[in-house]
């Protein structure tokens, strides 16, 4: 369980016996571990895996008892069918329009907020910070009626304004993450252009900005990964098939159909592509992301 | 402004100290504008609107507590929904909290191929949640599905899970435990935080792995467990769209989570009023939970530099 000590103990004489069943049991230990680790690959995999297969059977096979695990023939065309069965395309497209002026909006807002918070001293920050850091925790089913009612007298209700507006306002998540980066860099070259008469803004923008793209990124793809998969708000707000997002239009497919589950899966299968695409791409940024807000603070 | 920088344009007559702060809140003033529109303005809003009757279209009639009243006394769906919520909390934080850690374990040795298998068990837990469950009800189909295959090949006749009103609850705890990569990840960077000089002095002593975990990792992740639990009850507290979409919260209201309740009576019978009751029951449940959790957190959360 633990990491090997790079150091090991001093050795007494004539104990080999010791350190040879020593070296067994970690020999042992390893295998078990390399077990554990492809069972445990296995329950993460799986599903993976049967939905693919599902995904390309033809329809006589998919409800075929016992279930096969291979497709054959193997059917492309279920692809093909499941992204026009309903308009996917035009899903992919509202959902991608909603997440890049979301990533506007955090990118914007979040990150002159952090600064202020990470550079800047004043009365009442302390307790601002809490503020914050309270709202982080703020569950948002607690303010989505009267958001809603809000919204509706705007006559906001069944557009996309009411999933991106808010974003321009700051959230407290992505503040927090650029804080904890911004209060990482070192401050000498700051305090450097402020010698040279640069004004608070102006540092942000030619001096800490080209430092902070990784943080940036991190914060973009947190967004869209959150935008792509959301699925309550769009659900309460856009009513209109044609202002749909992907997750309403796969739950949407699920219900409305007769249930094809291989159709199913490939409209399922081709929801998840664009995170997975992401999540490869830029797994470092995700992972430096969790321990960037997790670790310090 | 800060280190003794000499002043080139004093404005107004503003000192540097004030100018600073004035500059903070400028800064931070569209936080602070969308803290009070859609935070503290909404949640006065709800606070209100829960004295009320109000379906949106005719005017909102004020009731007094009858809201709450009904909840309380005459709403036996508000005590299934919050039964439901609390057992899957009880029983799906424990899980979230203690898996997550022997991933992280796992995962924080020296084995071959460690960057595959980390990618693996966090991949699912990124996927879009519609999506996942979609996933997961087809695994889960009573006759054809592939959880019910494998036990049927240990010789074991799986039960009709999302459509058995015992099973139902229990089927989407295991689809949860498939997104345990995050929580995962979260303990790993701590883990590796930890440093190695700990285990090796530890090693020198004679201790073992197992007192080494009890007596080193163990007290060092508390921080992150504290975090973890916080984040993990706040979350199952909102569970929403597994119940949604892969059962609507039957069989018999079986799964008929706090969340899915607040939405049906918000958003299908329109009663704004009691919903919003319902909101504020819950953020008092959630609020209340946290503090439990903060307030105990001194006899159990280690941190380091504060003692010996």
């Amino acid at each position: 369980m633990i990491r090997r000590p790079h150091v090991q103990p001093a050795t007494p004489d004539g104990r080999t016996g010791f350190w040879a069943s020593q070296g067994a049991r970690r020999r042992l230990r390893q295998a078990l571990s390399y077990l554990l680790a492809i069972v445990v690959a296995g329950f993460f995999l799986l599903p993976l895996f049967w939905m693919i297969s599902s995904s390309l059977k033809p329809h006589y096979q998919v409800l075929e008892f016992p279930p096969r695990w291979l497709p054959d023939p193997i059917q492309w065309s279920n692809y093909r069918e499941a992204l026009t069965y309903v308009p996917f395309g035009r899903y992919a497209l509202n959902t991608l329009f909603i997440a890049a002026m979301v990533i506007l909006g955090h990118i914007l807002s979040c990150t002159i907020v952090a600064y202020a918070f990470a550079r800047l001293k004043a009365p009442g920050k302390g307790f601002l910070f809490i503020v914050l850091l309270a709202t982080m925790m703020l569950p948002y089913p607690v303010t989505m009626i009267p958001l809603y009612i809000g919204f509706n007298s705007l006559a906001w209700v069944n557009s996309f304004l009411p999933l991106i507006v808010p974003a321009f306002f700051g959230s407290p998540f992505y503040i927090f993450l650029l804080r904890q980066f911004f209060l990482s860099l070192p401050p000498e070259l700051e305090d450097a252009a402020r010698m040279d008469g640069a004004n608070t803004l102006q540092i942000l923008w030619h001096v800490v900005l080209p430092l902070s793209l990784p943080a940036m990124a991190t914060v973009a793809i947190f967004t869209f990964q959150a935008t792509w998969n959301d699925f309550l708000p769009p659900l309460i707000y856009l009513h209109d098939q044609s202002k749909y997002t992907v997750s309403l239009g796969l739950n949407f497919f699920r219900s409305s159909y007769d249930i094809r589950w291989n159709y199913l899966m490939a409209a399922s299968l081709a929801t998840m592509l664009p995170v997975i695409l992401v999540f490869f791409v830029a797994q470092r940024l995700f992972i430096k992301g969790i321990s960037l807000t997790g670790l310090k603070g | 402004m800060r280190r003794g920088t000499v002043p080139r344009r004093p404005k107004r007559g503003l000192n540097l100290v004030r100018r600073e702060a004035l500059t903070f809140y400028i800064l931070i003033s569209p936080w602070l504008l969308g803290l009070l529109l859609f935070v503290l303005g909404p949640m006065i809003v709800s606070l209100i609107v829960s004295f009320s009757e109000w379906d949106l279209l005719s005017p909102a009639e004020f009731v007094g507590l009858q809201n709450y009243e009904r909840m309380f006394t005459r709403d036996p769906l508000f005590w299934q929904s919050l039964k439901v919520t609390a057992v899957y909390t009880a029983v799906y934080v424990p899980l979230e909290l203690a898996g997550g850690l022997v991933l992280a374990l796992l995962m924080n040795q020296k084995l071959r191929f460690l960057g595959v298998f980390r990618t693996i068990y966090y991949l699912p837990s990124v996927l879009p949640g519609v999506a996942f469950v979609v996933l997961w009800m087809w695994i889960l189909h009573p006759d054809v599905g592939l959880l019910n295959t494998l036990l049927g090949y240990a010789g074991i006749e799986g039960p009709r899970w999302l459509a058995d009103p015992d099973w139902a609850l229990p089927a989407l705890l295991l689809m949860s435990t498939w997104g345990l990569g995050r929580t995962m990840v979260i303990y790993l960077a701590s883990l590796q935080g930890i440093p190695q000089q700990l285990y090796e002095a530890a090693a020198i002593d004679g201790a073992g792995p197992w007192p080494a975990f009890w007596r080193i990792t163990l007290p060092l992740l508390t921080p992150t467990i504290f975090f973890n639990l916080v984040l993990s009850i706040i979350s199952t507290f909102q569970t929403f769209t597994s119940a949604f979409v892969a059962t609507d919260g039957g069989p018999l209201d079986a799964t008929l989570f706090y969340v899915l309740y607040l939405f049906r009576q918000a958003f299908q019978f329109f009663n704004m009023g009691y919903a919003s009751a319902m909101a504020w029951i819950l953020f008092l449940l959630i609020l209340a939970l946290t503090l439990v959790i903060v307030r105990s957190s001194g006899r159990w959360v280690y941190y380091e530099g504060e003692r010996p």
